[in-house]
């Protein structure tokens, strides 16, 4: 591990924060409230820190695959261990464990929350949370990669430890513009959804922290009913650009670049779609007369399918006194997860795909053991390694799932609350069911479990290996 | 500029990463995806698997916005039906390697009927600079400007030299040569020297001027500046066939040692004035007995780097006056520069430099073009030539008035035949070709000399 070049962009990324933490202190400013000093204090640390760490350039580069991984996973912790500072000055959160698990939270979109009554908290607060999910959306290190000069090696590798999906490619020759395409995208569609918000009568403060939660998949809200208490007009906007910011980002640039064919012949958004329409389909059936209305029981499901596919966590209703098929429904999307390439969390629809085509190719040599068969999609063939790693994925999936599972049940709650909280920590989600439902919060853990928690979220944003790799003994020598 | 290289192989990698240090936008196209991978990993470009010569690949990999594609894939062929069919699909510019000798005069032709930018030809361009220091084998690299008749010298400072001591001053003033020193490499620093300072043993350095005034500064210092009258080549390949066709040209006798058969009595067949002898180049019997102790030039060129260098270290201590080491990786620079060997040649290199130097053109054609363009001094500096056009800043003014940037020098200034090292006095016409070397990196046309 080069140490150098791990500090350097450790220190880069500090900087970052503290300008970052300027935010919510202009916000606590405009609101005239105390707890915006606690930010400029945070901010301060920040950039002594940064300053210190990147005062030296590293004179050996080398920013390889496994530096990438390293620096992402030690960097989202750094980060949020810092970020977590200003809830304990204002006392907002008074315990610094409840802190970090708030702040990973919220860097990691998964916007599971610890307080039981968010509307007393103070705007500069409620923005930082709500801040947080758009920085953790697309990726931090995403944004660095652009800005950071190159340090032998290639700062791609940044990119692939934090990007989601099986395949981390860029879309333009150079990273720079690649960022650039990225950020565009994500920062015109947020501003489209905040324009929207505004003319269905939102206020900016919370046209704004919706919108972030809403674009980056978080689910921090500044109400106690989530988005339950908005006007349908509200609801049907967050609910579809939820859906649109699903979708794997490389549609967006193929569209932008006039490939129609191309883009409306992706086979990941197509499943994806076709999942939704499925699922909203058989929970509209199965609600039956559970709401008032046709149109309002059509709302609820798409909102609630929508966000939990996407992995958001915004909730309208109590989507926890469901029927026990429609709940069902739920945790299988929640799994599943949005498209690769997109700010969502969960398995993955690219991986669901490999893996089913996998399967179906297993199943093919069995009728003609002989057989040569290639698994491709969008029309070119997925490689070995791809496969391997898919499948690798999937099962260090499950083995985190169920051992999280398994520690947490020492707390001796119910399985299904223990299950879900697992669930929708690993898979970015936020609210599950039972004691984690979307009315309920996460602060009656105990310490062991929210740490358990914590590294859960991470996992799932970085999508396992980075955090793996940061637990390995073995790559924090110097000479692997 | 958006630049597409089709052909990620030696050649192709080399261009790749001279190109994005340049700060170009590149796209790499090669069929072996696990050789893309590998070699452009650490490389800020996009890789397509995929045939370059197919419409469909060019079309994703954004031939349509390109400005320039070059072609370096194996076979000559492939290149020109890559171009052929590029600019059938986009308006970009177009630049082939072909290297097989049978399409060498035919290259005029091809370019016009095709319509192709640059066809260019490593090996050929290699034997050139090859054959250019058997004709003056003080100097270990030679660069020539204003149609040859500015040459630029690199020679090492060898031990008990008059040269060393010189006081850079007395050039001008003490000895009258119209020669002037441009770079100086000392350690692994190069640097454009002033005037007060002093050459000492071990230290590389560049002179530039008029043929006739190089070879007059050299005899007064007791150089001999004669051409080798006789030079052993072994490896009978692309490059020692045009340098054995050069060296007859000038009049030297050539033996060439070939391991393969078929190669030699094809060499036999074409260069009928040359010894050809069959065998191992790497047997220390066959050399001696060929008499390698009695041969004035060597030029190791088999296509094994390590074979070349090996082979070069064992003829130092055995030819009389020169030898010349091929190495085609590019990896182990610094390495390769601590060996004691004489003059290194790469062919990628001087094909890199013909490139830069047509893509650079590209960039800047308003009131100067790069005519010609170099990498010297262990490659931290750059000796470049303009054609000076209408309404360029630095016509007209006293080179003494002119604000320069730092790290630059006018080297030299061809007006109408006559070769000009200026002084003070001197100022800059238009239809001039000036010669500059500057150690900055960042000068596409001749105003980009000034602050």
């Amino acid at each position: 591990m080069n140490y150098g070049v791990v500090i350097y962009i450790l220190g880069a990324l500090m900087k970052a924060e503290a300008v970052f933490l300027l935010f919510p202190f202009t916000v606590g400013l405009i609101y005239r409230e105390d707890t915006a000093w606690s930010y400029l204090i945070t901010a301060a640390i920040c950039l002594v820190l940064g300053l210190i760490m990147s005062f030296r350039k590293p004179k050996k580069g080398g920013l390889y695959l496994k530096e990438g991984y390293f620096v992402v996973a030690l960097g989202w912790l750094l980060m949020s261990m810092l970020g977590a500072i200003p809830f304990v000055i204002t006392g907002e959160i008074p315990k610094y464990i409840d802190a970090v698990f708030e702040t990973v939270s919220g860097f990691t979109t998964t916007g599971a929350t610890i307080l039981s009554d968010v509307e007393v908290l103070t705007h500069a607060t409620l923005f930082w949370r709500s801040f947080q999910h758009l920085l953790g959306g697309m990726g931090v290190f995403v944004f660095l990669s652009g800005l950071l000069p190159m340090l032998g090696g290639n700062s791609v590798n940044l990119m692939k430890g934090e990007s989601t999906g099986p395949s981390v490619d860029k879309l333009v020759p150079r990273i720079k513009d690649t960022v650039r395409i990225l950020y565009s995208v994500y920062l015109m569609m947020g501003l489209t959804e905040v324009l929207l918000l505004l003319i269905f009568g939102m206020d900016l403060f919370s046209s704004l922290t919706l919108t972030f939660g809403t674009i980056g998949t978080g689910g921090f809200g500044i109400l106690n009913s989530s988005i339950g208490s908005y006007s349908p007009a509200v609801q049907w906007t967050i609910g579809i650009f939820m859906l649109l910011s699903g979708m794997n980002y490389s549609l967006y640039f193929l569209l932008l670049r006039r490939k129609f064919k191309q883009a409306f012949g992706m086979e990941e958004i197509r499943l994806y779609l076709a999942i939704t329409f499925v699922a909203c389909a058989l929970i509209v059936l199965n609600l039956g007369r559970f709401y008032a209305t046709f149109g309002e029981t059509v709302r609820q499901t798409f909102f609630q399918v929508s966000s939990l596919l996407t992995s958001t966590g915004y909730a309208t209703t109590d989507f926890d006194l469901w029927p026990e098929f429609s709940k069902t429904i739920l945790i299988v999307v929640m799994i599943i997860g949005a498209c690769a390439g997109s700010t969502g969390g969960g398995i993955k629809m690219s991986r669901l795909l490999i893996l089913f085509k996998a399967a179906r190719k297993q199943n093919q040599i069995f009728i003609h053991p002989r057989a040569i068969k290639k698994i491709k999609m969008d029309n070119s063939v997925v490689d070995h390694d791809a496969v391997r790693a898919t499948n690798a994925y999937i099962s260090l999936f499950f083995a985190v799932l169920f051992i999280s599972v398994l520690l947490v049940s020492l707390d001796e709650h119910d399985f299904m609350t223990n299950f879900t909280a697992v669930v929708a920590t690993l898979n970015n989600m936020g609210p599950g069911f039972n004691k984690v439902g979307p009315t309920c919060n996460y602060s009656f853990f105990s310490v062991g479990s929210k740490i358990v928690l914590i590294f859960d979220m991470l996992a799932g944003r970085l999508e396992l290996f980075p955090m793996l790799l940061l637990i390995t003994p073995r790559s924090w020598r110097k000479y692997l | 500029m958006k630049i597409i290289v089709i052909g990620c192989g030696k050649i192709g990698l080399s261009l790749v990463k001279q190109l994005t240090a340049e700060g170009h936008i590149v796209t790499v196209i090669d069929k072996n995806s696990s050789r893309l991978k590998n070699a452009l990993s650490n490389l800020d470009v996009m890789s397509y698997t995929g045939d370059g010569t197919s419409s469909t690949t060019l079309r994703e990999a954004g031939i349509g916005d390109a400005d320039l594609m070059v072609a370096v894939m194996d076979s000559d062929e492939m290149n020109l039906l890559c171009c052929v069919i590029a600019q059938k699909v986009s308006k970009c510019k177009t630049i082939a390697r072909v290297r097989n000798p049978i399409y060498n005069s035919e290259i005029e032709f091809l370019k016009n009927e095709l319509d192709i930018s640059m066809i260019f030809n490593p090996e050929m361009t290699a034997a050139e600079e090859i054959a250019r220091i058997f004709n003056f084998p003080y100097a270990t690299k030679i660069d020539v400007f204003s149609n040859r008749k500015v040459e630029m010298i690199h020679f090492k400072i060898r031990l008990d030299s008059k040269l060393s001591k010189l006081h850079l001053v007395d050039i001008r003033t003490k000895y009258n040569a119209n020669v002037l020193v441009c770079t100086v490499t000392r350690g692994d620093k190069t640097i454009i020297p002033g005037g007060d300072f002093i050459l000492e043993q071990g230290d590389l350095v560049g002179i530039v001027g008029a043929r006739a005034e190089i070879h007059k500064f050299f005899k007064m210092f007791g150089v001999g500046t004669d051409r080798v009258p006789d030079a052993m080549i072994v490896g009978g390949g692309k490059i020692g066939y045009f340098l054995a066709k050069r060296l007859i040209e000038s009049g030297i006798k050539v033996k060439i040692v070939e391991a393969d058969k078929d190669r030699c009595e094809f060499l036999a067949d074409v260069l009928p004035e040359a010894d050809i002898i069959n065998g191992d180049g790497t047997d220390r019997n066959l050399l001696m007995e060929e008499g390698l102790g009695n041969a004035s030039g060597f030029a190791a060129l088999t296509s094994i780097d390590e074979e070349n260098i090996l082979l070069s270290l064992f003829a130092i201590d055995h030819v009389r006056s020169k030898t010349v080491t091929k190495v085609n990786r590019i990896n182990y620079d610094e390495v390769i520069d601590r060996l004691n060997l004489d003059t290194i040649i790469n062919p990628n290199k001087v094909s890199n430099d013909l490139l830069v130097q047509f893509i650079r053109s590209m960039d800047y054609t308003r009131d100067s073009e790069i005519e010609n363009y170099r990498k010297i001094g262990d490659d931290e500096a750059e000796a470049m030539e303009f054609i000076v056009k209408d309404g360029s800043h630095v016509v007209g003014v006293p080179l003494m008035n002119l604000k320069k940037k730092k790290d630059v020098l006018i080297c030299c200034i061809t007006r109408d035949k006559k070769i000009i090292i200026p002084g003070g006095q001197d100022l800059i016409k238009v239809g001039d070709r000036v010669v500059i070397v500057h150690t900055t990196s960042d000068i596409n046309k001749l105003d980009d000399i000034l602050e």
